[in-house]
């Protein structure tokens, strides 16, 4: 249940929220990106209509009940109490001049894999390469 | 101010299936979904927590598949240009950004922001700050046409 059926389940309803969004469609992120152009602000719908649900289930649901349905063993993951250093900006800035060069974020990216459009693979394996690239320096 | 294929309703749905996986994964196994993570430590073979993050990846990749069966009309797949340098140099930074940055939009967009982290809320602002300059300046240099 916990490691098969419910990692399952939650993977393909968040590849078909991301399918149905547009966030697989690149030239719609670039869009959304394109403030000072011809702009898309879909995008912002997809956040809101995520954020609806997630914000109630962590600020209120989560403090209902004391341990996950299924994980009573490892509890909820723990949380970063970091504060913002530079790593956070700087990494994120990075990702965001990636994001805007190509219209793909990591979600996406894995959930086009079934198209094998050829673009996407190259993509999808430069992202790879570069999470690796960050764990060897 | 200029807008143009304007999706609020799919966008909106879609969302709100992104926001029920969200919930579902936490409040059943308690985790987040962030797939930058997820994906990162599943292909650096991370012990613990193995099956799950592969199931999900396979998830994440099947759900397309499975709306493309039922002949659901997606908003359709277009790349913005086909520039190789471009889409491997985009990758790298993607790649090495989100790890450095630890989290991505669905991380940081969508599970920090859910929790009102002020880290994930500053981390949403800095990407999103930087792919706007992004693509104003690709535009400016023409290596798009938007």
């Amino acid at each position: 249940m916990k490691n098969i059926a419910i990692p399952v389940f939650v993977g393909i309803l968040f590849g078909i929220g991301l399918t149905i969004s547009g966030m697989t469609n690149p030239s719609k992120v670039i869009g959304f990106l394109n403030i000072f152009g011809k702009w898309d602000p879909s995008l912002i719908f997809v956040m809101g209509g995520a954020i609806l649900i997630s914000l109630p289930t962590f600020l209120l649901l989560q403090k209902k009940i004391p341990y996950p349905f299924f994980n009573k063993e490892e509890g909820f993951q723990k949380i970063s109490f970091k504060s913002i250093d530079s790593s956070l900006i700087i990494g994120s800035g990075l990702f965001g001049i990636g994001w805007g060069m190509v219209g793909f974020c990591p979600g996406p990216s894995i959930a086009s894999l079934s198209m094998l459009n050829e673009n996407a693979l190259i993509f999808f394996v430069a992202m790879s390469l570069g999470m690796v690239i960050k764990k060897i320096i | 101010m200029n807008i143009i294929n304007f999706t609020p309703i799919e966008s909106f749905t879609g969302g709100v299936f992104i926001g029920l996986a969200v919930a579902i994964l936490f409040l059943l196994r308690g985790n987040f979904a962030g797939i930058s993570g997820i994906y990162y430590n599943l292909m650096t073979f991370k012990k613990s927590g193995f099956l799950w993050r592969l199931f999900f990846i396979i998830g994440l990749i099947i759900g397309p598949i499975i709306l493309k069966l039922f002949n659901y009309q997606d908003l359709g797949f277009e790349v913005p240009h086909t520039n190789i340098l471009l889409i491997i140099t985009g990758g790298l930074l993607v790649g090495y950004g989100t790890q450095l940055g630890s989290g991505c939009t669905s991380g940081h967009g969508i599970c920090g922001i859910g929790r009102l982290s002020i880290r994930s809320i500053t981390a949403t602002f800095t990407f999103i700050l930087t792919g706007i300059i992004t693509v104003l300046l690709l535009r400016f240099l023409g290596f798009i046409n938007l």
